[in-house]
């Protein structure tokens, strides 16, 4: 640790609350090696302390440390230093921590800026000298800058206690009841008929192979009965308004031709549609069966309504239909056709985004022959077919009916590949191995899994793999180059050759089976751009909801008061998925029962001195905060609605518009320091 | 000499392109903070100044770095659509074809100046820009304004002077 | 529709019969067609792998001379033309090193060029210019009962072009289709044939035109349609040398232009189907010609 003491003529303080000399401490961090390996932060710190103002100039191991922290609050006391300058990361990850430190030292804690050195500096430089040469100019840029803070107080605006959760999957339902349970209204909306979500469609669960059914449907119906779960299904966000504590949204209710209230879900209209036979694929079997227009989407739906779709029910499409249901229902009077769609404004805090993905097309990777050959299969497609009240009522059997008795599982189809998606998907190699085992437990076949690389790391997943070992589940390590019915050897007759690479046997091999599984990947939703807009979120490349920080924050988003849970994020498996729920929950949570949100000071205001009452700056406001004083002529601006953009400031001819934290002259002073 | 005025350039780097970067907390910013966590290496002549939002910049901003020495100036913001202010940077976008003209009158390039949309995801976006743009001032050279101001400034005098003697004389 | 046309060696050579069956289709389609003046060999062959670079130049004296020419999209109906074209743009465009060696040989010869042609194939064209509806409005002689193997090789799909499916190429079905035969599904449609390795490493290169030929007989095809020269040659020309090896596997191949012309009623002795060293079988009674087409003395007595 060096440290260096500069002269300590002041430069006027414009408007500061202390009067006297600015007297400035700096702080270099090294950040370990992260910093310290590719800037010399000593160089940094004695540089700094020559500039004017800084009465003291320090380069430290580790800033944001607990010591480091103190080594501020001493110095302001002990030198008393009235600003306070850190270089160190970004301040998106650490401004908050040394504001707080600042703060404790006994001094205003907007007397601070930072300087990020790291992300914006040794992480993306290589050479030494003109990174220290860089760090040297961004160190000069805030202590010409910090000179220009102001005293600020942040403002507290009270935060109101509902929260809406979007998404009613497994990772929905766990944080609605969450905060249900914690005594929080929740608005539960979901887009399918029914809560559940994917693990609905699954059978069992890896790697305890239980029943999903059985631990999932207590959850749904808990969410049916919660006093403090308002559940809307078959219904969308159609607009989002506001900022954290205080959203409005406004919730798209599709009309479902059956008032949910009245229906019991006795089924008794859809034995009488006129429809004799259901000819309709079927959704939540994934078209492995057919329904009528009139239905329920799977035996455990939650709500237990029937709905009515519009694409094909007679009396929706043409009016003209004997309404049999209608007669069906007789005095609970519970179908509506002159339902219409709803608009529904409600008032939240905080909202926790558990939308969930979609699975990758099988069909865009063609030489896999999924839609070509009908004994290619998704892995959901088996899901649905090995479940007891599937389409087949548990049975395994091939599109003539017959028994498989050999099969190959694909692996990483859509996923771990340059061509489709680069990323794993994280849950497939355990899937199929559940799927595998119960495979080979309903039809005695040989299943095959061909696979680039087994990844097994969730607790218990490791031992689930040895045990599809045990059971005589074949693994052939090789990314499969093609499915095809064309025939070399008399044992490939009427079968599916899987042409493979064997990278462990080292040739090529032809393996001929019954049944071929696709371990379809997880994409983001179709529609997540489209979401991602409405709730102002940032998206990876890949079109996942951008999480605040991958480590620190990953439950957050950049947007306050707008969590995210579940795949909506990225893949993961349920446990997760449940994990990242109750994390969401618990961020809200903390935030509600503070019972306010500390505002970032960073409004604009009006020198009502220089405004000439042009109202240029009047239609430039997107949350219009600004008015106008006919009385005086003068622009005013409503603090409580502005957040700070600054697009005002920067538009006023006559620069009447201040911005706290971001005023003219800090501005112009960081540029003239960054330009040393 | 002042302490602290003097040049933090050494003669041995040679002439060093300077270039100052706007970047909006939400989107640009965020991305070069990701270009960092990537690690991902480019050109180190950027400076970056951190403002809540691309409609913040003030022309006068992009007019002070090139007076104050830098030899471009880079604003990075949210894609059209997605300003974390909702339209912000549709207002950014306006000024900055308005400021096109008048730096173009001053003799300053256009390619000395650039408005890029960088999303919060796109690091490598970053990366891209930043080692391009330096390329590009490299083969520029230094615009040197500072100098130039301080040469019509002199020029101005000059005029003045001899004006005022021309009326002297005629007086 | 007019085009430019290159040819290349195989349609003046091994492949006559493909220009013989294509000229007077497009003709009769009303595509004109303009053969490149003073072309000269694409640059496939072992010119391509002992030098990529001056493979290029020879590829792109052609492009430069189509360049001259009034229509810039030219149609190249060999496969290894198709690609080697294709090929050198994209070397153009891509390698700095390929386009000045390219421009430094063409300016001795005064050929400016600008990489403006576009490479088409018959099937491009036929599918997308010309049209299936038009395609079915010339058939007079519906093909009906004929069941056709589709196969269309390595080189058209892969990886230069982009007007069909590389894994599931299907215009050639289409516009087989048009002419009323039943296409089978043959999932070998884009698998080698063997390519120049039948003439040089027989126990492998002909081992793959067994494998083609076995499952078009075993999905009970009754000719393959193919669009490309060696293909058609390597199908064609090996039987008693495949059947030696791993037993007979006869089968017909032959260009899907040859079907259209008969599908179109043109002459079928104009049409190039006697050179063909295994016949076609005669067509169902319902599709077939009206003057039976004399037999090849060559082949005479070799249909199944």
């Amino acid at each position: 640790m060096s440290a260096s003491n500069g002269n300590g003529n002041g430069n006027g303080n414009r408007n500061g609350s202390q009067t006297g000399a600015i007297r400035i401490g700096f702080y270099v961090c090294h950040c370990g090696h992260n910093i310290g390996a590719v800037v010399d932060c000593a160089a940094v710190a004695h540089y700094v302390g020559t500039l004017p103002g800084v009465v003291l100039s320090r380069d430290y191991k580790y800033m944001c440390s607990d010591p480091g922290q103190e080594l501020i609050q001493s110095d302001i006391r002990e030198h008393r230093l009235n600003r306070v300058v850190v270089a160190s990361c970004s301040p998106l990850l650490h401004e908050h921590t040394f504001r707080t430190a600042v703060e404790r030292g006994g001094l205003n804690p907007f007397y601070f800026q930072m300087v990020n050195i790291r992300e914006h500096n040794s992480w993306v430089h290589n050479d030494r000298e003109l990174a220290t040469v860089k760090a040297k100019a961004q160190a000069r840029a805030a202590v010409e800058r910090v000179r220009y803070h102001d005293s600020l107080r942040t403002t507290r605006v009270p935060i109101q206690p509902d929260v809406l959760v979007v998404g009613g999957g497994i990772s929905g339902i766990h944080a609605a009841l969450t905060l249900g349970n914690a005594g929080k209204k929740v608005f539960l909306v979901e887009r399918e008929p029914s809560i559940g979500g994917h693990m609905a469609q699954f059978d069992k669960t890896f790697p305890t192979l239980d029943c999903a059914a059985c631990i999932l449907t207590p959850k749904m119906s808990a969410v049916r009965a919660h006093e403090n779960i308002t559940l809307w299904t078959y219904s969308e966000v159609a607009k989002v308004e506001g900022y954290v504590g205080n959203y409005t949204v406004t919730i798209r209710r599709r009309p479902r031709y059956v008032i949910e209230d009245l229906c019991v879900g006795c089924l008794e209209c859809v034995g009488k549609c006129i429809y004799k036979e259901a000819k309709f694929p079927d959704d939540f079997n994934v078209g492995l069966s057919r329904r009528k227009p009139i239905y329920i989407p799977f035996p455990q739906a939650v709500p237990q309504v029937v709905l009515i779709d519009p694409e094909r029910c007679l009396q929706v499409k043409t009016g003209k239909c004997k309404k049999t249901c209608l007669e069906a229902c007789a005095d609970r009077k519970a179908i509506d056709f002159s339902q219409q769609e709803e608009l529904v404004q409600i008032k939240v805090g905080t909202i926790i985004l558990a939308t969930g993905f979609k699975l990758f097309d099988a069909k865009r990777i063609p030489q896999y022959g999924y839609g070509l050959y009908p004994n290619v299969v998704t892995s959901l497609e088996l899901e649905r077919l090995v479940t007891s009240s599937g389409p087949t009522s548990g049975e395994i059997i091939l599109r003539d009916g017959s028994k498989p008795r050999t099969a190959g599982f694909i692996l990483c189809v859509g996923s771990r590949d340059t061509r489709t998606n680069r990323w794993c998907s994280r849950t497939c190699c355990m899937h199929s191995m559940k799927l595998a085992q119960l495979f080979k437990e309903h039809t005695q076949a040989d299943v095959t899994i061909f696979y680039m690389d087994i990844r097994a790391p969730g607790k218990g997943c490791e031992e689930f793999y040895d045990k599809s070992l045990r059971e005589g589940i074949r693994f052939v390590r090789g990314r499969v180059a093609e499915v095809t019915d064309w025939a070399l050897a008399p044992e490939e007759e009427g079968k599916l050759v899987i042409r493979v690479e064997d990278t462990l046997a080292g040739f090529v091999r032809r393996i001929p089976v019954d049944m071929i599984v696709l371990a379809v990947g997880m994409e983001p939703q179709a529609d997540s751009q489209a979401m991602r807009r409405l709730f102002n979120l940032s998206c990876s490349t890949e079109g996942w909801f951008l999480e605040k920080h991958p480590k620190l924050a990953p439950v957050s988003t950049f947007t306050d008061g707008i969590f995210i849970a579940g795949c909506c994020q990225g893949p993961k498996d349920i446990p997760d998925s449940i994990a990242q729920a109750g994390a969401a929950a618990a961020e809200c949570l903390a935030l509600i029962d503070r019972g306010y949100i500390e505002q970032e000071p960073n409004t604009a205001h009006i020198h009502e001195e220089n405004c000439s009452g042009c109202k240029s700056c009047l239609p430039l406001c997107p949350y219009t905060a600004i008015s106008f004083d006919e009385t005086v002529g003068r622009a005013r601006i409503n603090e409580a609605l502005c957040k700070g953009c600054g697009t005002c400031v920067a538009s006023c001819p006559s620069g009447a518009i201040g911005q706290h934290l971001f005023e003219d002259e800090q501005i112009f002073k960081e540029i003239e320091g960054i330009l040393a | 000499m002042n302490p602290g005025t003097e040049s933090i350039y050494s003669p041995a780097h040679g002439w060093q392109p300077r270039l100052v970067a706007f970047f909006c907390n939400w989107c640009t910013y965020t991305a070069a903070d990701l270009a960092g966590v990537s690690r991902l290496k480019y050109a180190p002549n950027i400076r970056v100044i951190r403002l809540m939002c691309s409609g913040r910049v003030d022309p006068q901003f992009i007019l002070e770095a090139f007076a104050r020495g830098a030899d471009g100036v880079l604003i990075g913001g949210c894609h059209p659509g997605d300003c974390h202010y909702v339209e912000g940077n549709y207002k950014a976008l306006r000024r900055f074809q308005l400021l096109g003209r008048l730096l173009r009158d001053l003799g300053i390039e256009e390619q000395r100046v650039r408005l890029e949309w960088i999303s919060a995801s796109e690091g490598e976006r970053v990366r891209l820009v930043v080692n391009e743009m330096v390329e590009q001032l490299r083969a520029l050279g230094p615009l040197n304004l500072p100098e130039k101001m301080e040469a019509w400034d002199r020029e101005m005098t000059a005029l003045e002077e001899t004006v005022h003697a021309e009326a002297l004389a005629a007086v | 529709m007019k085009y430019s046309y290159f040819p290349g060696c195989s349609l003046k050579g091994l492949g006559r019969a493909y220009e013989e069956s294509l000229l007077p289709v497009m003709k009769h389609l009303g595509v004109e067609l303009r053969e490149l003046q003073d072309w000269n060999c694409c640059g496939a062959t072992a010119y391509m792998s002992v030098d990529e670079e001056e493979a290029c130049v020879l590829a792109a004296r052609n492009l430069a001379r189509a360049e001259n020419h009034e229509c810039l999209d030219l149609l190249t109906p060999c496969s290894a033309c198709y690609l080697v074209l294709n090929k050198t743009q994209r070397n153009f465009r891509e390698f700095p090193s390929v386009r000045a060696s390219v421009e430094r040989a063409l300016a001795t010869a005064k050929l400016p060029y600008q990489n403006r042609v576009k490479v088409r194939h018959p099937l491009d064209v036929l599918f997308h210019d010309v049209g299936i509806e038009a395609i079915r409005q010339k058939v007079v002689r519906p093909l009906r009962g004929l069941k056709v193997a589709p196969y269309y090789g390595c080189q058209l799909v892969r990886p230069y072009s982009t007007f069909d499916e590389a894994w599931n190429p299907v215009t050639m079905d289409r516009i087989l289709e048009a002419l009323g035969v039943e296409v089978l599904p043959y999932p070998l449609k884009t698998k080698c044939c063997g390519g120049s390795l039948t003439g040089t490493v027989p126990q492998v290169g002909l081992r793959l035109s067994y494998i083609l030929l076995k499952e078009a007989v075993r999905r009970g095809a009754d000719v393959i349609a193919t669009i490309c020269p060696l293909c058609q040659f390597n199908l064609d020309a090996y039987h008693s040398q495949i059947e030696k090896m791993w037993g007979p596997a006869r089968i017909a191949t032959v260009y899907f232009t040859q079907l259209m012309g008969l599908a179109f009623g043109l002459d079928p002795r104009t049409l190039g189907l006697r050179r063909n060293f295994v016949p076609m079988k005669p067509l169902p009674e319902a599709a077939a010609p009206s003057r039976a087409e004399k037999p090849n003395p060559a082949t005479a007595g070799q249909t199944l």
